[in-house]
């Protein structure tokens, strides 16, 4: 078979596919200049993508169990570095995090430290442990470290929770993006972004998610940071921005000093429309007090330690050593785009309200701003809005509204260049949405096929029988979560975030203490799990509702008071019950010890 | 001490270790966000806790996770616990 050739020669074939990509972009960037419209462009950009990426899935079908669910167990370190760094990188961290950065400074970088800092914890205490469990999903773990099927059933409750309403917010933003780029109503582009990640995953299951999120990160990465860089030359404010931009953030801070933050009435912001916001809160000075910036951080790291989509992508390396040098490379690809966001809000930022520069236009007349292109462009997508509240003829800074999106999407026609780096962006965005949503739907699918179905319904059912459920069960999961999206219940951002606060809430402890507590037993994770999940969704629903809630937690960082209640609930419920057997407290044993054969591969 | 609790002492201390570090960079120091702003150390010239927020906490994740890779891999070698050939 190709596949082993394949494995060997990874460098090659990406390398040919980064090199074919580039001319590419070089191609549209020459056709743009021979008069290609702007919409054909963006087209290409998103069409093309779409299609090598379902290439790539075609090539990837398989009818094996052991690469459906997990890739054979072959992916390199960097690879797997790369397709974690895809998994995890959603729609939301390309196209809403710089916005967020943009608009609300440091109380939203908490973000940018917790989605980052998890990592450390799934490296040192879950992802090694994990892969020497050798098993195929997180509930299977559950399941086998507790014994008995009401852990394995609770797992799968907590996945599907976290991961279902992580995934609407993802193909919500698919079908953002498809709308725009292809210029078809959102209630179909939904349905187009659905088929397209649908087609990327339904034959080759894991294998296939796995090689596709690689040349989606190698996509994303590059429409990424091309433009901040771009951009950042193009100001003039260094060719290196991560390490060239103190000035530009002083020159923000100096300018909000000049221009002060005036809020405006409660009847005038009533006249702005939805989504949209205005710069009220400083660029870069501490704007949060230590308690909210760190319980945002610390619910997001441990959310990370508990997502399944993140942690199915380390029982895909060939062995435990590799698995935890792979979640370094994870970080890594993560961290170049991470690291980039940041960037890309000061110099988005500098070029609209610096009066000096040509592309600023605060402080131009209002008719003036009423003319430029890009304004008109934007403001007709609903992303940008101005108003002359105090009918002096002038936009000042208060008068001025944005959505969060805007600052990936236009930033670039702001600055200047040329359409083909929007479109690149699109395609980007695309790639980004589409990694996140192919590794959700798997890890929902991959549960109910594997541990309700195969583990607990039917145990005898044959390969070929068990590999159709799972499909099947894949484009339901995915239709149930279209039809959701359609509705636009909730915001992407907001949604990611409750997503890691339902996953710390149910199974931070029950995985953590799986392998670092040998007396955690099947009703105390029951109990932890179950519970967790319960007060958690009960916070919520209460703030939500209008309570007062306690010790400043917000709807944003429920999981606190999951996971605490897990916690408690777990240890006391193990130590009431008996302990578990010497069986169990043997597999533990091995579970620390990277040699030997997988756990499930001893039974 | 059998030579699997031993290893599993040294595992735990290196996890005590690298959570301590851990703990420094994505909440100790942002206990002292406001102090640290006004520092006069300037990382590229940017101020202190911004800098942190948006590059230095999330670089010495990176590096922490590849040291620790690297001490856990030595911690196994020590007490041959390394996979071989074959184990998976």
């Amino acid at each position: 078979m190709i596949k082993g050739k394949f494995i060997d020669n990874l460098p090659k074939v990406y390398g040919i596919y980064t090199g074919g990509f580039l001319v590419f972009i070089i191609l549209m960037a020459i056709a743009e200049q021979a008069g290609m419209s702007a919409k054909l462009i963006g087209i290409f950009f998103v069409a093309f993508t779409v299609l090598i990426y379902a290439l790539i899935g075609w090539l990837s079908r398989t009818l094996q169990v052991d690469a459906y669910y997990v890739a054979g167990r072959q992916v390199p370190t960097v690879f797997n570095g790369m397709a974690t760094a895809a998994d995890w990188m959603s729609g939301a961290s390309f196209v809403a995090m710089a916005g967020g950065i943009y608009f609300k400074g440091y109380g939203y970088m908490a973000l940018l430290v917790g989605w980052t800092g998890g990592y450390v914890l799934v490296a040192s205490l879950l992802a090694p442990y994990l892969r020497k469990f050798g098993c195929y999903t997180v509930p299977d773990f559950i399941g086998t470290r507790y014994g008995g099927n009401l852990a394995r059933f609770s797992a799968v409750i907590v996945l599907t929770v976290a991961s279902f309403t992580y995934v609407t917010a993802q193909i919500n933003a698919t079908g953002t993006i498809a709308s725009v780029a292809l210029d078809i109503p959102f209630g179909i582009a939904v349905y187009v972004g659905l088929a397209s990640i649908l087609m990327c995953s339904m034959l080759g299951g894991m294998r296939a998610v796995t090689w596709t999120q690689v040349a989606q990160y190698i996509v994303l990465i590059i429409a990424y940071l091309l433009p901040v860089f771009w951009i950042s030359s193009k100001l003039g404010a260094g060719f290196f921005p991560h390490f060239m931009l103190a000035d530009e953030v002083a020159r923000i801070a100096e300018l909000e000093g000049q221009f002060g933050f005036v809020k405006n009435s409660a009847a005038d912001l009533a006249t702005v429309p939805k989504g949209l916001a205005g710069i009220t809160k400083a660029h870069s000075s501490v704007n949060a007090t230590p308690w909210a910036f760190i319980s945002l951080a610390v619910c997001m790291m441990a959310g990370t330690a508990s997502l399944p989509h993140v942690m199915m992508r380390y029982f895909t390396t060939p062995s435990v050593r590799t698995a935890r040098r792979s979640v370094g490379w994870s970080l890594f690809f993560i961290f170049l785009l991470y690291s980039s966001a940041p960037m890309l809000a000061t110099l988005s930022k500098l070029s609209l309200i610096d009066p000096t520069l040509p592309t600023g236009i605060i402080g131009k007349t209002i008719a003036e701003v009423q003319s430029i292109d890009w304004y008109q462009n934007w403001n007709q997508a609903n992303l940008m809005f101005i108003s002359d509240f105090n009918g002096n003829g002038t936009l000042e800074l208060n008068e001025f509204f944005m959505g969060g999106k805007a600052v990936v999407l236009a930033t670039p026609e702001i600055a200047g260049l040329p359409y083909v780096i929007s479109g690149l962006v699109a395609a980007g965005g695309m790639a980004a949405a589409m990694s996140t949503a192919d590794g959700l739907v798997l890890a929902i699918s991959n549960a109910l096929s594997h541990d309700i179905y195969y583990k607990i319904i039917n145990p005898k059912a044959e390969t070929a029988k068990r590999l159709i459920v799972a499909r099947v069960l894949l484009v339901l999961i995915g239709f149930a979560g279209a039809t959701i999206a359609a509705l636009e219940i909730q915001g992407i951002l907001g949604s990611v975030i409750w997503a890691f606060d339902f996953a710390m809430s149910g199974l931070f402890f029950p995985l953590v203490l799986g392998v670092w507590w040998k007396r955690a037993n099947a009703p105390g994770a029951v109990a932890g799990m179950l519970l967790g999940l319960i007060s958690g969704t009960a916070y919520l629903i209460w703030v939500r509702s209008g309570g007062s809630g306690f010790l400043g937690i917000t709807q944003l960082t429920f999981g606190i008071v999951g996971a605490a209640v897990s916690l408690v609930s777990m240890i006391v419920v193990s130590l009431i019950t008996a302990a578990p057997d010497s069986a169990t407290q043997k597999m533990v044993d091995d579970v620390r010890v990277p040699s030997g054969k997988t756990i499930l591969a001893q039974k | 001490m059998s030579k699997q609790e031993q290893h599993w002492e040294k595992t735990r201390n290196l996890l005590f270790i690298t959570l301590a570090i851990w703990f420094i960079f994505s909440i100790g120091i942002f206990l002292f966000g406001a102090e640290m702003q006004e520092s006069s150390i300037r990382p590229f010239g940017y101020p202190l806790t911004y800098w942190f927020t948006c590059q230095g906490s999330l670089a010495i994740f990176v590096i922490l996770i590849f040291w620790f890779a690297g001490r856990q891999e030595k911690i196994d070698d020590e007490f041959g616990f390394s996979e071989r050939e074959g184990d998976q």
